[in-house]
This record gives structure tokens, C-alpha cells and sequence, in this order.
């Protein structure tokens, strides 16, 4: 396949690393400012250095990816929520070409699915979106496997900045101010680390999984959201007393999207530590799936990217 | 780890009055004959394995309770995947104390005992100013309103009073009702302000 890039951060440079070590091709690889673009292939060492050192991918205007011949388009820029533009609008023109479109971005799939699946079912494109859930683990894959009908239930630790967090407060007795502040400097945790400790990015991911198991309906809106902050290191020890941890838990169900922080065993298999992620699929026949792994990273997160397109038909 | 528990019921009469004399209780109208014999339904979780059932049933027995029926209900699970038993006995009322106690004894859990039907025993954390707001308040709330009983309370101010501070409380509860109970027990977080660190369902995780 020839893939078109647009996002230069961790995942869509990683996109272009990987793609020809998975057989595919990188036409176009574009940031929020500048692209570089070949329909014979672009030089994607050059396009990463370029990036790396000056800022921009190339010297092309962004808007030629379009004009590109291209079979994919990864969407890889950063996640937006409400209109989650530009995203959106990068998806629609990519479906309205017929064009496939596998997205990493979660603002789409998480705030306009139902908007999304009309644009797919005019399109001879398909999208896909593996990488928005989970980053290597295969979420999607899997209850695409067990039909969405048949799951009834998916729970898990989907954010590792969080999970970091409270995995170190229990372990050392320390407060949240002080393991962010660890965790800021381990790269664990951004400058701002808002959206991972408030829940939000947790909660859009479990929005999308309750999207595929209901075939649309929800946004971040429709979510019950509460984060770590005001979880203290005392709270943690009171659980342990009782062989149990706290964990930031997600579940999405038909009925809806729940994120907060919740006791867990400390032996079960959702207690994960450090910055894994943990998912649990319930399903009516077949019990209980546990798959667990990394979760962010540019090299596993386009792996999850690089399935979708290997599970893309040929147009 | 316990292998089995109990539920217990008492269908005719309240058991009260029975052992230590402390005759405060709501002794209401039933006078007992003396020496009366009391029919009490006892509900047991039997892990699936040989030989529990025997063991169930030994410490009735042997401390004077008469077994008059035991339904085995087979195919049926509990919510921690044990299998429900639910047994018919008959005794003097001061004997029923002792049987419970024996079924304790013999590692049986009891988490129904007298007139209250609990199925199970749950944590909750709550964080927030706990002290300020009136912690017995909270508490007597969680029984009343979300129909829990305290079993336990451990409290961690390391602050002093006035900050954050963290409470576990275990809490019986009937499992047909945890949904409502967790409920009733977020509202009075809301109410009072604070975060309710609930266990997950289905304690499989």
C-alpha cells in the first residue's frame, strides 16, 4: 500500500520508519506546516531528519498530500476534541477520494463517529483505528474477532501516565505532587499533564469502545469522568491494608462510559504496573479476555497503525 | 481463604432473646413455649469441590441442631461462582447462637446472621474532608440509606483533621443489591464531597 502521513510527531514519524519493514510505501509524510511528497516514494531518512533538526518534513505546502496517489491515509496529527478538526476534515476528504484512512488520532472516533461511518458508507474507502485504543495492544482487532455483539463488557487500564503515577504512590508512600514531579522528569508525564490525571484521555478511548459496541452514540460528553488528583498517598495505603490497589479503571458498555479511579485486588490481572495498559473483554460466551501491553510509544503505536493497513482490501 | 458461607434466616422468629440475657431486644409477641424449637433457614456457599458439603453441615449437627431439609441448588452460582445450599434446621433458640459460631469455627464465613440478609462483603475508600462533615453522620447514612452494615472502619489522617483526609470502611451488603447500594454511596459523596474509590464488579478482574 501507499501510505500518505499527515502528523509528524511520535507516531506518524514512526509510521514512516516502519512502513517498509511491513511492505508498504510512504508517499507523503506532512506536519501541521510543510510536507514532503513523491509519488514514487519519498526519501523518509532525509524527510525524519529534516524534521528532527529543523522543524519541518520538507519543503512541499501540506495541502499537495491530497493531490498525491496515495491508497492510505494515516491520520496522525494531534488529538482534538469537540469538531476534532483538523482531523476530521483530513478524514473526509481521504473517504470523499475513496480512499482508505487509518486513523491514530482518537478525536474523530471519540466525538463523531456516527459522521464517520456515513462518510465510510459513501466511500469505497474504509477506515480503521486499531491505534486510538491501547497503542499495541490489539483492542479493536480482538472484539472485531468476537463480533461486537457478542461482547457485553470492556474494562481496563488504558492510561499508563495515571497508572504510573499510582503505581509509585502505592510502592513508595509518596504523594501525587511528588511522583509527577518524578514523572515529568522521566518523561512519563507532559509538561502538562492534565488530560491523562483528569481522565480524559482514558475516557476517550473508552468512548470508542463503546462507539464499536454500539455502533455510535457516544462522545466525551456522555462520559462519567473523575481523575487521580485527588487521590492521596493514604488512600492507597488503606487498600493495601486490604490486599487491594487503586487503579484508574475505564468501562464502556452499551449503557455507557465510566472512568474513575476504583479498588482493584492487588493480584489481579488489572493491577498492572507502571506505565502498561491492561484491557478486559467480557463476552456473553467465552468469559473473559485479558490482553495487556504497551500502550503509547511511537514504535508501538504505528505497529497497531501498520495492522490496519495490512487488514485493508486492496482498491 | 474460606471455602464456605453462610446465610442465615430465621423465618419464625427473631432470634434475639436468645444467648447473653441481654433482653433489651424487640421481644415482640411470639412468647416462646420454654424448651421450644425454632425452624431456621440457613443459606450456604459451597465451593464445588468433595467433602463441603459434610463439612457445612457437621457443626449444625453437632451443636444440637436437628437437619430438616437441604436443598443443593446445583447449576446455580453465586456471584463469586459458589454454589448456593440452602438448609432447613430446627433447634431451641439458644442453640442457634452456638451454631453459628461452630460454623465460624470450621472456617465458614458467616455473612448473614439474625434478621440481616447480607451476601457480601465489599471496601470502599472515601477521600475528602471526612472529619469536618461529620464522620458519624456519613456513616449511619451509608447504613440507613444504602442499606450496608459497617463492619469496619480504618481512618488515615496523616495530616491532622482539618486536610484531606481517607477512610476505608468494609461494608456488608446484599449482593442482589450492590448496584444500588454503590449508588446510594456515590450520592452521599456528592452531597458531602467526596471521591468514592469503589471496588469493580464482578470481582473477577
Amino acid at each position: 500500500m501507499r501510505l500518505a502521513i499527515l502528523g509528524a510527531g511520535d507516531v506518524g514519524r514512526s509510521v514512516a520508519d516502519l512502513a517498509s519493514e511491513y511492505g508498504h510505501e510512504v508517499v507523503a509524510l506532512a506536519d501541521s506546516s510543510s510536507a514532503t511528497v513523491d509519488s514514487s516514494g519519498i526519501d523518509v531518512d532525509s524527510a525524519l531528519e529534516a524534521k528532527l533538526s529543523g522543524g519541518q518534513v520538507g519543503e512541499d505546502d501540506p495541502e499537495t498530500v491530497f493531490d498525491t496517489d496515495y491508497d492510505v491515509l494515516v491520520e496522525a496529527t494531534p488529538t482534538t476534541l469537540d469538531d476534532a478538526e483538523p482531523g476530521f476534515s483530513h478524514v473526509k476528504r481521504a473517504l470523499e477520494a475513496d480512499r482508505h484512512v487509518v486513523l491514530a488520532n482518537k478525536g474523530p472516533v471519540a466525538e463523531r463517529y456516527e459522521e464517520l461511518r456515513a462518510l465510510e458508507a459513501d466511500s469505497a474507502g474504509s477506515i480503521r483505528f486499531e491505534a486510538t485504543v491501547g497503542g499495541a495492544i490489539p483492542v479493536l482487532s480482538t472484539i472485531e474477532d468476537s463480533t461486537p455483539q457478542a461482547v457485553t463488557a470492556v474494562r481496563g487500564v488504558l492510561n499508563g501516565t495515571a497508572n504510573f503515577i499510582l503505581t509509585r504512590m502505592a510502592a513508595e508512600g509518596l504523594d501525587y505532587e511528588h511522583v509527577l514531579a518524578e514523572a515529568q522528569d522521566l518523561g512519563v508525564a507532559e509538561a502538562d499533564p492534565t488530560f491523562d490525571v483528569d481522565g480524559t484521555d482514558a475516557a476517550l478511548k473508552f468512548v470508542i469502545l463503546a462507539n464499536v459496541l454500539s455502533e455510535g452514540g457516544f462522545a466525551l460528553e456522555d462520559a462519567t469522568v473523575d481523575g487521580i488528583q485527588n487521590v492521596p498517598g493514604s488512600a492507597l495505603d488503606l487498600a493495601a491494608e486490604d490486599g487491594q490497589t487503586i487503579r484508574l479503571i475505564g468501562e464502556a458498555t452499551r449503557e455507557g462510559v465510566r472512568v474513575g479511579p476504583r479498588l482493584v485486588p492487588e493480584n489481579s490481572a488489572l493491577a498492572v504496573t507502571g506505565t502498561r495498559n491492561i484491557v478486559q473483554i467480557e463476552t456473553k460466551n467465552a468469559g473473559s479476555l485479558h490482553s495487556s501491553g504497551r500502550g503509547a510509544g511511537g514504535p508501538e503505536t504505528a505497529t497497531a497503525v501498520l495492522s490496519d493497513v495490512g487488514r485493508l482490501p486492496e482498491l | 481463604m474460606l471455602g464456605v458461607t453462610v446465610v442465615v434466616d430465621e423465618p419464625v422468629v427473631d432470634g434475639d432473646a436468645e444467648t447473653d440475657g441481654d433482653a433489651t431486644a424487640d421481644g415482640d409477641a411470639e412468647a416462646e413455649t420454654d424448651g421450644g424449637v425454632r425452624t431456621y433457614t440457613v443459606r450456604l456457599e459451597l465451593v464445588d469441590e468433595p467433602g463441603e458439603l459434610l463439612r457445612a453441615l457437621s457443626p449444625i449437627a453437632d451443636n444440637g441442631g436437628n437437619l430438616l431439609s437441604i436443598h443443593h441448588e446445583r447449576g446455580n452460582m453465586t456471584p463469586r461462582g459458589h454454589i448456593p445450599v440452602e438448609v432447613d434446621l430446627e433447634c431451641p433458640p439458644d442453640r442457634f447462637e452456638g451454631i453459628v459460631e461452630a460454623l465460624r469455627d470450621a472456617g465458614v464465613n458467616i455473612i448473614q446472621a439474625g434478621a440481616n440478609r447480607y451476601g457480601e462483603e465489599i471496601s470502599v475508600v472515601l477521600v475528602g474532608h471526612l472529619i469536618d462533615t461529620d464522620l458519624s453522620n456519613t456513616l449511619n447514612r451509608i447504613q440507613e440509606d444504602a442499606s450496608a452494615a459497617v463492619l469496619d472502619l480504618s481512618l488515615s489522617a496523616p495530616e491532622g483533621t482539618e486536610p484531606v483526609s481517607s477512610a476505608r470502611v468494609r461494608l456488608a451488603i446484599d449482593s442482589a443489591d450492590i448496584d444500588d447500594t454503590l449508588a446510594t454511596i456515590r450520592s452521599i459523596g456528592a452531597d458531602k464531597d467526596f471521591t468514592v474509590v469503589e471496588p469493580l464488579p464482578g470481582g473477577e478482574a
